[in-house]
């Protein structure tokens, strides 16, 4: 792989741009690999880098049905924070916030991590407690957040309007730390890493079925062939129930749609992440101009890919409370996601009841931000066998033991 | 936009009428059962990809529960039924069958 730097800018310049080589290679399968990791969205592109770079485990293929990072990798909002409630959700966010802060230097590739800070607005008193409450448990995880005043957060935002009347601006938890990043390129960049160390990127390639003897995975049954392993991960998001189904087991798990849109692109008025749970609406605005507007989940089983345009209604009407300006702007285009929503609202990082069998999902509506953590400990479970510090309180088990790690209490919307 | 029969007033009802309640059939377990038996009950869930079951409650209409065939790939509906029963009625099943031939069968 060549580097890129601004020499080699210079000197593609000078010969017509004719030397940049791709940014991966496409293989046919192999037979047999160490290790098979099913879904090219951003954790399982991650798991199988921090595979290569932390284990030594390079013999490694990522499955696709589709393109790389067509999942919900590319359809999210790209919010990048750590401010959770419980101490295994923030130090497992934390360490994905730490590891996206030198992302671009580690893989060679720009993923535009914008740490422009994030305002998460109370609304009600009831949120005023709840986010002081956070702002307290964030400080005894080393976690730095603060509390701002409604002036303050004028100030930040001057689009805002804070007056109300149906939900006054109270206060916001900040975290100056919290921004967005580019959700392509996070898998961009990822993939072109893991190519690099001869790991085979297999897309438009569908698993189909899990085969396994005594309990053991041998191998995926795909629309290329079946394909052995000897260690598989399933990182499949939505479609996680399905990957589960053909190995044999349930899970936790409902996939519903998840919505966002995009204004027409307009001159910068915004320069740090907005969301409003409490109405049920998150704003920023893009490198282009347009502001990124996201909202709440659909309430049913879905697989489609599209959302309920009530939704859509709904999240617009409350956010023009408190940006009264988005009442004059077109919405240009509208998209949905199937995501992963568990009991809890907190993911997977998990054994099977199949001894070499792995599982990563349940990230949700939040798990873009989580992208390197997360594939740091998924590589450090599926390499050892066991779970490390970061992913051991995320195991499936945690249901039936009653030990959940309640996110939706926190936030109600975990974007 | 989804819209569903509403069996027990009749009225033909869309989405921003109902509450969604999830999977429907599901076994309810309480204090004396197993581990098992609860996590099953309370957590796991088919989330299947095409037919499935589901509990709807007509929020602002009636008020009453009722249940829906529906398929998750497609959002085609095949039916609603009242929901004081434990599987899905007959009639039900047989409009699935003529519509997906291989489906597997309620479980
Ligand atoms: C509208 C929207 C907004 C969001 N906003 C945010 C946000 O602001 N901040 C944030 O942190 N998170 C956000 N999220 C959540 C975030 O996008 C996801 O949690 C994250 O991208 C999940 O990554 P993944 O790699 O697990 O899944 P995906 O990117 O979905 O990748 C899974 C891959 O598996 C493939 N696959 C599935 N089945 C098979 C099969 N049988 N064989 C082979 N391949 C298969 C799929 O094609 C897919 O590419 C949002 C999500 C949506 C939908
Ligand atoms: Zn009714």
């Amino acid at each position: 792989m060549k580097r890129y730097s601004v020499f080699a800018i210079a000197r593609e310049a000078l010969r017509h741009h004719t030397g940049w080589e791709r940014a991966w290679a496409s293989p046919e399968p192999k037979p047999q690999y160490d290790v098979v990791i099913v879904g090219a969205g951003g954790h399982g592109l991650a798991t199988a880098y921090y595979l290569g770079k932390n284990h030594g485990i390079r013999n490694v293929a990522i499955i696709e049905k589709g393109w790389l990072g067509g999942g919900n990798t590319g359809r999210n909002t790209t919010i990048i924070r750590s401010n959770y409630l419980q101490d295994p959700s923030a130090a497992i966010y934390d360490k994905a916030l730490q590891l996206y802060e030198t992302l671009s230097q580690d893989l060679n590739y720009n993923v535009m991590f914008s740490p422009r800070g994030l305002l998460m607005l109370a609304q009600t008193h009831h949120e005023v407690r709840g986010y002081l409450r956070t702002v307290h448990a964030n400080g005894l995880q080393g976690v730095s957040t603060e509390w701002i005043s409604p002036e303050r957060v004028k100030e930040l935002v001057p689009i805002i309007n804070i007056d109300g009347p149906r939900y006054p601006v109270l206060g916001a938890l900040y975290q100056p730390r919290g921004g967005t990043g580019r959700h392509d390129a996070v898998a961009w960049g990822y993939a072109r890493a893991c190519s690099a160390m001869g790991m085979d990127i297999i897309q438009k390639c569908e698993v189909k079925g899990v085969r396994s003897e005594g309990g053991v995975v041998t191998g995926v049954d795909t629309t290329k062939g079946f394909i052995g392993c000897r260690k598989l991960g399933m990182v499949v998001a939505g479609h996680s129930g399905q990957l589960a189904e053909m190995a044999g087991f349930r899970l936790p798990i409902e996939a519903v749609a998840l919505q966002a849109m995009v204004s027409e692109p307009i001159k910068p008025c915004m320069d740090v992440v907005v969301m409003a749970n409490t109405v049920h609406g998150y704003m920023s605005q893009s490198d282009k101009g347009e502001m990124v507007i996201g909202g709440g989940t659909d309430g049913f089983n879905n697989y489609t890919q599209r959302g309920s345009f009530h939704h859509i209604e709904e999240t617009l009407r409350a956010l023009v409370e408190t940006f009264p300006m988005i009442s004059r702007l077109k919405m240009l285009r509208q998209w949905g996601g199937i995501v992963d929503m568990t009991g809890d609202r907190s993911p997977l990082i998990s054994k099977t009841p199949l001894g070499n069998c792995f599982i990563n999902c349940g990230w949700g509506t939040g798990g873009f931000k989580s992208i390197p953590g997360s594939g740091w400990a998924m590589a450090e479970l599926m390499a050892k066998g066991e779970p490390g510090p970061l992913a051991e309180a995320f195991n499936m088990w945690r249901f039936k033991e009653g030990r959940f790690i309640d996110e939706s209490v926190a936030a109600g919307v975990a974007h | 936009m989804l819209i569903l029969e509403c069996p027990c007033c009749g009225v033909m009802a869309d989405e921003t009428e109902l509450a969604p309640g999830y999977e429907a059939h599901l076994k309810r377990f309480g204090p004396d059962s197993s581990d098992e038996e609860f996590e099953a009950y309370m957590f796991a869930r088919k989330n299947p990809k095409g037919v499935h079951f589901e509990r709807w409650r007509h929020a602002y209409g009636c008020g009453k529960w009722f249940l829906a065939a529906r398929d998750t790939a497609t959002l085609e509906v095949f039916g609603t039924y009242p929901a004081q029963v434990s599987e899905p009625p007959a009639d039900i099943i047989a409009k699935i069958r003529a519509k997906r031939p291989d489906w597997k069968g309620f479980k």
